[in-house]
């Protein structure tokens, strides 16, 4: 399916851009004239996304996160959040509840999260080469 | 400032301002840290009524400070969450470990 719409963003590494790459993202959806508790969510499973980017994809480096967001004829929602950091050895592991390796201040509810908040979560990583998260959303018209 | 602090009889509150993210988290940490090792409160209420928005990283937040009251056998209180906040927390389990003050319907 082809999207009716859809827009990129690359922004650097620093933590202090996961409050900028929601609200891009937020805004940029709002044309679906979405209800609050839809647009909180996927605010929310982007920051997710792209505080695991720049904590781990980019642990100890500074580089560019990409997303690029689309949105499909029946309201759905596509957001990819992509990172050349250095990948995740064990995807399966990763996704598991309260797995981290961020210490002690870190929940290990990243992805968690981004399942009970979006519809599907699809996540690709290659060790060295990055990793690339995809969410997809409904959204369902206000009546 | 996004965390203003208030202390009275053992209770030390936190009023927190701002979205909180992996970035706003770590000010906030050492904001209530600062104050909380040197008053060691019974209870460590954290105000979140100003709060809009908060990822995982404030369930981290919570669970920090859990583990750190819990060295002088202090509790956790959390107050003022709204419905997207709620969410969060109930998902998390936190309720577990820290008490959840409702606001009076």
């Amino acid at each position: 399916m082809k999207p009716v719409n859809q827009t990129q963003i690359s922004f650097s590494s620093n933590s202090v851009n996961e409050g900028y790459a929601r609200a891009a993202v937020a805004a940029f959806l709002a044309q679906l004239d979405p209800t609050v508790a839809d647009l909180s969510d996927i605010r929310t499973a982007v920051s997710e996304a792209v505080t695991n980017a720049i904590v781990h994809g980019y642990k100890d480096k500074l580089g560019t996160v990409y997303i690029s967001v689309k949105i499909f004829e029946d309201g759905r929602a596509q957001v990819r959040v992509r990172d050349k950091g250095c990948g995740i050895p064990d995807v399966k592991q990763a996704m598991e509840p309260l797995f981290t390796t961020g210490g002690e201040e870190r929940a290990g509810l990243g992805f968690a999260v981004m399942q009970s908040f979006c519809d599907s979560v699809r996540v690709s990583s290659t060790v060295g080469r990055g990793t690339s998260v995809t969410l997809t959303k409904h959204f369902t018209p206000r009546c | 400032m996004n965390v203003q602090i208030s202390y009275k009889e053992g209770v030390m509150t936190a009023k927190l301002s701002g979205e909180i993210d992996h970035h706003s988290a770590r000010e906030m940490r050492e904001a209530i840290d600062d104050t909380a090792q040197k008053l060691k409160p019974y209870c460590l209420r954290l105000d979140f009524t100003n709060v809009p928005f908060m990822d995982s990283s404030g369930v981290g937040l919570i669970l920090g400070r859990v583990r750190m009251c819990g060295f002088w056998r202090g509790r956790v209180v959390l107050c003022g969450l709204s419905q997207n906040l709620n969410k969060m927390v109930e998902l998390s389990g936190i309720a577990s470990v820290a008490a959840i003050e409702r606001r009076a319907s």
